[in-house]
């Protein structure tokens, strides 16, 4: 006997909940044949707007969060993934097309791209920062500190690995400094994505930390580029899209911008670092 | 020294002048540009730069046109190409070392330059400006062997030809904070002074050719914005700094996008410079006049927004009135002078347009009583109290000397108030609590913090802005690591 299979209604991830796209639009996620998988919600301006707001909102929290209890919070990121490994590797298998070895990959490198990025949360700040020997009776340190509400354009599904390695590899060293992320997540597979979210629902991540929307990022991404609250536009997966015109609006409120990558961006410090401002605090020393 | 008088005519306020004498300028009549180390004549119509403190013409200055702007970015070129990028560090090292060392040797001379060009009091650009020029030039000449240690791990890159844009506040000071890092990393500059104020950094060309630095290491190109922008949009530029405006600011970032050039900007700033019940008001008050009235507060990280908490603002208003009155306002060359001129007669407009707006929108306007020479530009040092966060004057960059003075009640009220910009450059606290002022300066988000001083600047210190002040850091290993990047750090 065989038994009929439940299937998942995949929503957008905004302010830890799973809301449907306020317009009520979906789009069909295929197979690389063309066979049906899924109804995705195909997110609007609105929910780009909603989920800055949510972002917003829980910045504050995250970045006053130390460093250690990040660390740990993506680091259970890891430990949740390492659990869920077949679930993802099916979804990547049926949205990529990818063989089984692949996807395994995918899963594997994603779990060590998360806890080589935990391992950050309570290190770069010594690295990137540096105490300063200034002419004069002052303490004076230079720290990094997040910069504030970033939109991701992740990998898209053109290139191999985008829908679960794509998130980790500029999702994870944007947050570990404390900045909170709209992520618009693979238009063409983002199952992977969505399932993500229930995973970081569920791994002490704050609501609002992760927004994850699904859809179309040429729709989307010039609203996230032109919003006045966000503060940095990662373009890593906007190759495809009109990128420069997103940089162009950027420009507007000087955002930070991250120029567009081909591939999977490789894990570094830099990324991290290209996130966050370096604050400078000049302490008087009193005459003894 | 106890009471101040304000009111006495014969007091001991009343100084003999005591003008610094300018004979130690060996000025020409006329500048050309600064191209491939030789002056040569420019294609445009030639300006006059002034004295804004007698409105008297100082000299003729070349106008660079695309032409030149071409010629001057092909020397930097050429330069960077044959000899900067295969000097050795230490070598690089060398040559800004003899350029720290001129520059102290001449310091006398680039000081009243400056004061002359610029307006600034002889005390600032003497005490403050010329040293910290030498200060950059030293600090980053030592850094140019040791490239591996910057954080971008071994062998980082030059990045090529450094277009820079600076403004006219601290004419030489900005071009040290340009030139200094970009030579240590290995990179070949053209850079355009302000239009209003190019004079010292003519005469830092002469040293220039003093210290024997290969042609085209280093090009000065003077002109106005058009030339500015045929500079950053040039397609052989590498790197654009620029120091100035928001508008002008953004309007290069979108010039600039897509190009891959690397970008660095040093934008406006509405600092907030806040004032704790327990702070030491001696200081405290010391420190407000020189955050707003330092450098006739032509100052982008100025503290122009002065947050007092409630119960002590009486006291800190009179004590801050008392004080001005005591400030002296004339003659940039004397050496008294504690208030020089305006820079340009554009910009006191704009200084008393703003200053009229806030009185329209009900702020209440205090003048210090001083004397305002007939020839000039001058602005008396000036506060505005009943001051609403959503009043022009305290949400736009005046850059002058106005101050915006509003209260809090609580730490909490303070910090939210100080954040309500879009800029994000700098701030000041002024607290006697220790743990106070680490946790409010963990809340500011804001690049710079003085913690009881205001407007400390050090090369070794990165300087640089959040949000629309602007990105990059300019001082210290950060200062430097905007000018290379790392041998695995694609080209972004």
């Amino acid at each position: 006997m065989t038994r009929l299979a439940v299937p998942k209604t995949y929503k957008l991830y905004i302010g830890g909940k799973f809301p449907r796209s306020e317009s009520g639009r979906t789009y069909e996620v295929v197979t690389q044949k063309g066979a049906f998988l899924a109804n995705a919600s195909l997110a609007s301006r609105k929910d780009a707007r909603d989920a800055v707001v949510a972002a917003r909102a829980a910045f504050a929290g995250w970045s006053a969060a130390t460093g250690y209890n990040r660390g740990q919070v993506l680091y259970r990121i890891a430990e949740l993934l390492e659990g869920r490994r077949n679930q993802f590797v099916d979804e990547i298998v049926a949205t990529e097309g990818a063989s089984k070895s692949a996807a395994t990959t995918q899963v594997d490198t994603a779990i060590d791209a998360w806890v080589w990025y935990a391992g950050w949360a309570d290190k770069y700040v010594q690295v990137a920062g540096n105490g300063n020997a200034v002419s004069g009776p002052y303490f004076n340190l230079s720290t990094p500190e997040p910069t504030g509400v970033v939109a991701i354009i992740a990998p898209q599904a053109a290139t191999a690995g985008a829908s679960l390695l794509g998130l980790a590899a500029t999702v994870a060293p944007a947050i570990l400094s404390g900045n909170t992320v709209v992520v618009v997540a693979s238009e063409g597979a983002p199952l992977a994505a969505i399932s993500l979210a229930e995973v970081l629902a569920t791994s002490d991540v704050p609501g609002g930390v992760v927004n994850i929307l699904t859809g179309s990022p040429a729709e989307i991404a010039p609203w996230l580029a032109g919003h006045a609250d966000v503060n940095a536009l990662d373009l890593a997966g906007a190759g495809a899209l009109d990128w420069v015109s997103l940089q162009v609006t950027a420009a507007d409120t000087l955002k930070r911008v991250i120029a567009p990558e081909t591939g999977i961006p490789a894990p570094s410090l830099e990324r991290v670092v290209a996130l966050t401002e370096t604050k400078t605090v000049w302490h008087t020393k009193s005459l003894i | 020294m106890t009471e101040v008088s304000t009111s006495s005519t014969t007091g001991f306020l009343d100084y003999a002048p005591a003008p610094e004498s300018t004979s130690v300028l060996n000025l020409k009549p006329s500048y050309g540009l600064f191209i491939n180390g030789e002056f040569t004549a420019g294609h445009g119509t030639p300006f006059q730069t002034i004295s804004p403190a007698t409105e008297e013409r100082i000299a003729e200055i070349a106008n660079a046109d695309s032409a030149d702007v071409d010629a001057a970015v092909a020397a930097a070129r050429r330069a960077y190409e044959r000899s900067w990028s295969t000097m050795s560090g230490a070598d690089r090292g060398k040559y800004l070392f003899r350029i720290a060392r001129l520059v102290q040797e001449r310091a006398r001379e680039l000081a009243v330059a400056e004061s002359l060009d610029n307006g600034k009091p002889i005390k600032e650009s003497r005490d403050v400006d010329v040293p910290l020029v030498a200060a950059w030039f030293f600090y980053y000449a030592g850094w140019a062997d040791k490239l591996d240690y910057a954080g971008l791990g071994p062998n980082p890159r030059a990045l090529g030809v450094a277009a820079q844009v600076i403004p006219w506040n601290f004419p030489l000071l900005m071009l040290a904070w340009k030139i200094a890092p970009a030579l240590a990393a290995g990179n070949t500059v053209v850079l355009k002074p302000a239009e209003t104020t190019p004079l010292s950094a003519l005469i830092f060309a002469e040293i220039l050719q003093q210290a024997d630095l290969p042609a085209g290491v280093v090009n000065i190109i003077t002109g106005a914005g058009d030339t500015g922008e045929a500079l950053v949009n040039h397609p052989d530029v590498n790197k654009v700094a620029f120091t100035g405006s928001t508008a002008v600011g953004r309007a290069i970032a979108k010039s600039t996008a897509g190009s891959g050039k690397r970008l660095t900007l040093e934008l406006g700033g509405k600092a907030a410079n806040i004032v704790f019940d327990d702070a030491p008001i001696d200081q405290a008050i010391e420190g407000i006049v020189n955050g707003i009235f330092f450098n006739q507060g032509h100052v982008c990280c100025a503290g122009s927004r002065l947050l007092v908490q409630e119960n002590v603002h009486d006291e800190v208003v009179d004590r801050l009135k008392q004080r001005l009155s005591t400030l002296r306002l004339g003659d940039p060359l004397d050496k008294n002078t504690d208030i020089g001129a305006i820079n340009s007669r554009e910009q006191l407009e704009r200084i008393r347009q703003l200053s009229d707006i806030g009185e329209q929108e009900g702020a209440e306007r205090w003048t210090a009583p001083c004397v305002i020479p007939e020839k000039g530009f001058w602005f008396a040092p000036t506060i505005f109290t009943n001051v609403s966060t959503s009043s022009t004057i305290a949400r736009e960059e005046i850059f002058g000397p106005v101050l915006s003075v509003l209260t809090f009640r609580t730490p909490a009220e303070a910090i939210a108030k100080a954040n309500n910009t879009p800029y994000g450059l700098s701030a000041g606290i002024w607290s006697d609590k220790g743990s106070r002022i680490l946790a409010v300066a963990d809340q500011l988000r804001a690049g710079v913090i003085w913690a009881n001083t205001f407007n400390r600047f050090d090369p070794a210190s990165p300087f640089g802005g959040y949000k629309e002040s602007g990105y990059g850091r300019e001082g210290g290993r950060q200062g430097l690591a905007a000018y290379l990047e790392s041998a695995g750090w694609s080209a972004r």
